[in-house]
């Protein structure tokens, strides 16, 4: 039986956890609602400039640009998004989850895998696990801008046309609403053309239709292109970070209800156990008083 | 995608005007002539399939009577018959503007430039004055239509 004391201690520092949880729960929720704007503000642009990119690598030889070639290569990486920061729910577990399962694929497959990765969470991941880590990139989520996804960018690009890799493939957690986080991957390079609504809603007309440029194909696509990678990049940021506001907010909230949970059944065990410490005084003063008569 | 999700309408043109910022402008239009690298280009609905990177300029359409003026700098302008989208890295309409504070933007861009410097520093002053003058006249556009 645990002694009066020692439960008072449990509550104690059962509050206080659930003090703490309650306010990381907060700090998540004011963090949620900025990284939720940033990330509805940068969608639509996108995605338009998604589907511009589809569209033109559509209406062009695909052997005419190096970033929409596709090449006999071997050589798999996979760029893993996850954050710099714990106590998020599954959420960092999910991505790792899914990374292993994708490089183990290719790798029965016959390809060479590698990753480079964005967040403290999968850096320590990555060095303890067998695969190469080309690149690293801690602490962005810090303060994310749009340099960040610059430098990645260039990055990605750059390795890809020497050849570092021949395909690159990207894993994060895409912000579906507060409640949810969907695990997305995702090919990056070579461009893939797009299947889904947006190019199919102008029909077969535009596959019929030859574009007009200017200036010249070649330059524009050496303009766009880059950019296209830049966004796409900052996009997928945009995405995790809001995504692991809203998987923290949701995994704290879970805590605090967990701490009160528990708060509550202490306190209830602690009750009894006094009145029985007092019911059992009460009977030995009455048993002493009886033999006193 | 909720921003594609528009329906034609036949005779117009879907004019969307998106920045990194948001979606700015998403409405039916008669007409749009935007500033190309390589010179202004009017599109009506029915257009050819055309694809242009565009430099600092004024975005100009119309509906029906009444007439719009944006500001746009940099980016891109992809023209279907049905639709024009364009891509620009920033982008204000003429309401939006201030025409104060754009006006000492022209001044103090001038005297950037009088100032000289540096290769670097001229050429920069040179971009800043023309987007503070484009700001300008963009603005000044809504003032005279007000008046007029």
């Amino acid at each position: 039986m645990p002694s009066l004391q020692s439960l008072r201690r449990k509550i104690a520092s059962v509050k206080n956890t659930q003090k703490i949880t309650k306010a990381m729960k907060m700090v998540a929720a004011a963090k949620l609602k900025r990284a939720q704007n940033r990330i509805f503000s940068a969608r639509p642009y996108a995605h338009k400039l998604r589907e511009v990119v589809a569209n033109l690598s559509e209406h062009t030889d695909r052997m005419s640009h190096p970033l929409l070639r596709k090449r006999p290569g071997k050589k798999t990486e996979l760029l893993v998004v996850t954050s710099d920061r714990g106590l998020c729910g599954a959420f960092n577990a999910n991505i790792l989850r899914r990374a292993v399962e994708f490089l183990n694929e290719h790798q029965q497959a016959g390809e060479e895998a590698s990753v480079s990765v964005v967040g403290r969470k999968s850096i320590d991941f990555f060095r303890r696990r067998p695969w190469t880590i080309r690149q690293e990139w801690p602490g962005v989520f810090d303060r994310l801008s749009f340099e960040h996804a610059l430098d990645i960018g260039q990055d990605i690009v750059h390795q890809y046309n020497n050849g570092t890799f021949d395909r690159l493939f990207v894993v994060y957690n895409e912000f579906k609403s507060v409640m949810q986080q969907r695990v997305v991957v995702e090919q990056l390079l070579p461009l893939e053309a797009l299947d889904d609504e947006s190019t199919a809603q102008d029909g077969p007309a535009s596959s019929k239709g030859a574009y007009l440029y200017e200036p010249d194909e070649h330059q524009l696509l050496e303009t766009l292109l880059p950019k296209h990678f830049q966004v796409q990049a900052f996009r997928v940021l945009l995405e995790s970070a809001a995504a692991e506001q809203a998987a923290r907010m949701t995994a704290m909230d879970g805590a605090t209800r967990n701490a009160g949970e528990l708060i509550q059944k202490v306190t209830l065990f602690y009750n009894k156990t006094r009145q029985a410490a007092i019911t059992k005084e009460l009977m030995d003063i009455v048993g002493g008083a009886e033999a006193l008569k | 995608m909720a921003t594609t999700s528009k329906s034609e309408q036949p005779g117009k043109l879907l004019l969307e005007v998106v920045t990194p910022d948001k979606l700015l402008l998403s409405e039916h239009v008669d007409q749009v002539s935007a500033p190309g690298t390589d010179g202004d280009f009017g599109v009506l609905p029915g257009h050819c399939y055309f694809l242009t990177t565009l430099r600092i300029g004024e975005l100009h359409y119309r509906s029906g009577e009444t007439e719009q003026y944006m500001s746009v700098l940099w980016g891109f302008a992809d023209v279907t018959p049905h639709k024009v989208t364009i891509l620009a890295e920033v982008a204000e309409k003429a309401e939006d503007i201030d025409v104060e504070r754009a006006q000492a933007a022209v001044a103090q861009a001038e005297r950037h430039l009088e100032r000289g410097g540096l290769p670097s520093d001229v050429e920069e002053a040179k971009v800043s004055l023309e987007k503070a003058r484009l700001r300008r006249k963009v603005a000044e556009r809504l003032q005279k239509q007000g008046r007029a």
